[in-house]
């Protein structure tokens, strides 16, 4: 008598269990889709192709362009800039990485960061690297850019100087032709 | 009691005028084509959407804009599955506004979308991207969506239809000055008043179109070598654009599955635990 | 404790801990002495309704809430937003999908949930209270539901909502004023639709409380059951003679119920996820061409055939007011039928000519629904106005009149005698006796 109701109580343990676990996946794959729906859209991930013509711009100008929501600097720098930039030597910087998205291993020298023949154009995020303010141009201990929110100092190449931010801005993965800048993202359906 | 029998005799006998009624009425001719897509299992077609695509782009986009599809839909695996260069090819036939000088033009991207031509006839060709989803071909009978229940709402079917039903100007409207195209699937057009008799029901299905039949028997060439008949051309757009209004078919059905047999089980295991949970309350054997 | 019908024995903390918090908010003890609810223990398959809606609920506005999350409302980008949700949020197909049916299926249930209610009497004394609030949150449903077609701004959200709110323009000297503030302009348009998604956003939340009102208030009285005679109460062990915990006999069994609903449910949502809809909501809304047939929802349908219905003057009343008096009368009538029921007998189990009376009722509700969807012309004018003619009838003339001519058949004394009958004591091999009494 009592091994059969040790069977039955067994088996009765199996069916709620069974129940009970069959049951807590559903409600947890039923909340799947209701995370998943944050993440970017279609759309949002497609629209990361844009093209900039660097010809519009006279020596000393910069532009903003927003990409993927996101304000990008392209500046034609000055002779001066460049020198001051080329003559940072790599010992000076907080951060030595070049951060770009072409060759990510590469070190943070200027001629690593900056486009055209002799070094011109600078095309990175105008993007904060502390806490994701958007830094002001042509000022700063360094003459590059400020960021006015925590008071970090970029100079004229992008890199970080002083200042809580950690990183140098970072340039994307990008195309450059000579006069178009093509910033790439590959598009996905 | 003998107001309810006569409630219900009058109900009856009403309802009874109704099918009388209903059955009188001229509608359109709607071919019940079989698509590939059909049922809980069916799919599309890739290759066949491949063909679809190449008729809108051959035919249908002189006159009609798809404003939701963009061009990286095109690569969707469970759509066309056209290959990424193969997208971008498309894209570039279409020029769009630069994003840092509207003033000039540069070549279309995946990610930009159909854009609607200008039409200079008359009429305003509808956009097709959902055109599949917004036509039924099916209705009734006497208005309970049986029809719908079991063949479909009818969309593609209606496509397939109006493009396969061009037919000559009916014989009671002979005398009428044509007002567009004669075609049997389209019921919302002008009607000869001479083809409705004295109740004032249709005598014929259809109505004018503004749109001349579109296909023909090797209008296009396809590539994959499969015969363009009218019938094949017709297939193959009706798909497509049962494809652009409703790209996720696939997803959805496998998904459907999945979760049917999942709530299955639950359902299962649920009947179970509560026959053994009342078994003792109810006196019946766990 | 403040849902004290019925006697129960309740929670009483243990633990300091328990004590702890007990003293400060009792929330443990409200919540399982909920669970622990003195349910009449021969609730039939028709009971799993109230469970069934409040799990749609949850559905809908959990939904809901992540579908404004990628929804514009606004004329020119409503329609595009919908389709942006449909083709590129992860998964937004599924989300608006569930959400679309889900409406339907709410409907299914809540039908299913009144027609119960007036079958077995569940309206009469002393729950009238609970069955007005319902009747509250049905005319909310109904609200929701309208507003929210409106959204996609497909050509039927479009010329429903015109025709819809035409209908406030019946009202004497005002109705023309009223219009006009409800629109926010001489149409509907942007301000309208602006305004619509902000009170669908809101009123499930409305419904929500009142539902939780309507919880409380069946949980003061005790529910219903099929023979409608009352929970007996002297004692607990009395009680427990008539009843089960609510958990885990009916939280299980109404689960089962669910689970076999939501099957059906993801059918339609997964294969036929367009059946319930019209064609034509799939086009952009356009104020200049209004579609050839304009019907509303399937679940409008029937109140909307008596809308239809009245095609005469009464008295100084046009056909126009009539029509919008009646299709709310028709749901006013629903809230009076505690007094308009003047039977002494619950449950329609016990009442043959009530009955029959019932399930003409239910095949006039579906001819509504059926004339509804149907072109306003003959045979089905004349059929609308015969099928509203008995709706009328059923709750002011037949109810209160059967009454007091019905001979009603003999009632049980007790729920615990019912459901002995249904599930008998088994003598055989001693077995019966040791399990007979299921309380703990």
């Amino acid at each position: 008598m009592s091994t059969t109701t040790q069977d039955e109580g067994s088996r009765r343990d199996f069916l709620y269990v069974a129940t009970g676990a069959v049951g807590a996946v559903t409600v947890g794959a039923a909340v799947w889709p209701l995370i998943d729906q944050m993440n970017p859209s279609a759309s949002v991930l497609a629209l990361a192709t844009i093209d900039i013509d660097l010809t519009q711009l006279e020596q000393g100008q910069q532009i903003t362009v927003k990409w993927r929501g996101k304000p990008v600097f392209v500046r034609y720098r000055t002779p001066a800039e460049i020198e001051a930039a080329r003559n940072t030597p790599l010992s000076a910087l907080p951060d030595r990485n070049a951060r770009t998205g072409n060759n990510p291993s590469a070190d943070a020298s200027d001629e690593n960061r900056a486009l055209g023949e002799n070094g011109e154009y600078v095309v990175m995020m105008g993007v904060c690297t502390h806490l994701g303010c958007v830094p002001l141009g042509e000022q700063g201990d360094f003459g590059g850019w400020f960021c006015p929110c925590h008071g970090s100092h970029y100079d004229t190449s992008g890199r970080i100087r002083k200042g809580p931010a950690p990183e140098n801005l970072p340039i994307p993965e990008l195309a450059f032709d000579g006069s178009t800048v093509t910033l790439l993202e590959q598009y996905k359906a | 009691m003998n107001a309810f029998r006569k409630t219900l005799l009058a109900a009856v006998s009403a309802i009874a005028l109704a099918g009388a009624a209903g059955a009188a009425e001229v509608e359109t001719v709607i071919k019940d084509v079989r698509f590939t897509f059909e049922g809980p299992f069916g799919q599309y077609d890739q290759a066949q959407l491949q063909r679809g695509f190449q008729i809108y782009n051959e035919v249908c986009a002189a006159c009609h804009g798809m404003r939701y599809v963009a061009f990286r839909h095109l690569g969707a695996e469970t759509g066309p599955f056209f290959p990424e260069e193969q997208v971008q090819a498309i894209a570039a036939q279409w020029e769009f506004p630069r994003e840092d000088d509207p003033s000039e033009m540069r070549p279309g991207q995946p990610f930009d979308y159909f854009p609607t031509p200008e039409y200079f006839g008359d009429g305003v060709p509808p956009d097709l991207s959902l055109m599949a989803k917004a036509r039924a071909g099916f209705h009734g009978p006497q208005g309970t969506g049986i029809n719908q229940l079991f063949r479909g709402i009818g969309g593609p079917e209606y496509i397939y239809s109006l493009m396969t039903g061009y037919a000559d100007t009916p014989e009671c409207a002979i005398d009428n000055e044509p007002n567009g195209y004669y075609n049997k699937a389209f019921a919302v057009g002008a009607f000869p008043d001479s083809c409705i008799d004295e109740h004032g029901h249709r005598m014929v299905p259809g109505s004018w179109i503004a749109m001349p039949q579109q296909l023909y028997d090797d209008l296009v060439d396809y590539a994959d070598g499969t015969p363009a008949t009218e019938h094949q051309l017709a297939m193959d757009i009706a798909s497509f654009l049962m494809w652009t209004a409703e790209p996720k078919m696939m997803e959805r059905k496998e998904a459907g599955l999945r979760n049917i047999v999942w709530l299955v089980v639950l359902a299962v295991l649920l009947y179970f635990t509560n026959k053994r949970i009342w078994a003792p309350v109810k006196r019946e054997d766990g | 404790m403040i849902m004290g019908g019925i006697p129960q024995e309740h929670y009483e903390p243990k633990t300091n801990a328990e004590k702890w918090i007990h003293s400060r908010l009792p929330i443990v003890g409200l919540a399982l002495d909920f669970l622990a609810f003195p349910t009449p223990k021969n609730l039939n398959w028709m009971w799993v309704w109230g469970v069934m809606l409040t799990i749609f609920l949850v559905i809908q506005i959990v939904t809901g809430v992540v579908l404004a999350m990628h929804y514009t409302p606004h004329v020119d980008m409503a329609f595009a937003s919908i389709e942006h949700i449909m083709r590129d949020v992860n998964g937004g197909w599924l989300l608006r999908y569930i959400h679309m049916n889900g409406a339907s299926f709410f409907f299914i249930a809540v039908y299913a949930h009144i027609f119960r209610s007036l079958y077995y009497g569940s309206y009469k004394a002393p729950r009238e209270v609970t069955w007005i609030i319902g009747v509250l949150i049905l005319l909310l449903m109904m609200a929701t539901a309208f507003m929210g077609y409106v959204l996609p701004w497909g050509q039927m959200s479009f010329w429903g909502a015109t025709v819809i709110t035409n209908l406030f323009s019946a009202i004497p000297f005002v109705g023309d004023a009223i219009v006009t503030w409800l629109w926010g302009g001489f149409a509907v348009d942007n301000a309208t639709l602006q305004r619509f998604f902000s009170l669908h956003y809101m009123l499930p939340f409305l419904i929500l409380g009142l539902t939780i009102v309507h919880i409380w208030a069946f949980h003061t009285t005790g529910n219903n059951n099929p023979t409608g005679v009352e929970v007996r109460r002297d004692s607990i062990e009395v009680t427990k003679r008539d009843t089960l915990p609510f958990h885990p006999y009916y939280t299980i069994k109404d689960l089962f119920a669910v689970v076999v609903f939501l099957i059906l449910f993801a059918a339609f949502v997964f294969f036929m996820p367009n059946y319930l809809g019209h064609p034509d909501n799939y086009i952009e809304a356009n104020p200049l061409a209004t579609p050839a047939h304009i019907v509303p929802e399937w679940y409008f349908l029937p109140f909307y055939a008596i809308l239809r219905a009245v095609t005469f003057d009464i008295l100084f009343i046009d056909s126009k007011l009539g029509g919008v008096l009646a299709m709310f009368g028709s749901i006013i009538v629903l809230a009076l039928a505690p007094w308009l029921d003047t039977s002494k007998v619950r449950s329609g189990r016990y009442r043959p000519k009530f009955r029959l009376a019932f399930y003409v009722l239910i095949v006039d509700f579906f001819v509504l629904m059926w004339v509804g969807g149907m072109p306003a012309e003959q045979p089905y004018v004349l059929i609308s106005q015969i099928a509203t003619a008995y709706w009328f009838a059923y709750f002011l003339i037949i109810l209160p009149m059967l009454g007091v001519s019905e001979k009603p058949e003999p009632v049980p004394a007790t729920i615990e005698e019912d459901f002995d009958r249904e599930h008998p004591v088994k003598s055989a091999k001693g077995m019966g006796d040791a399990v007979a009494t299921p309380a703990e």
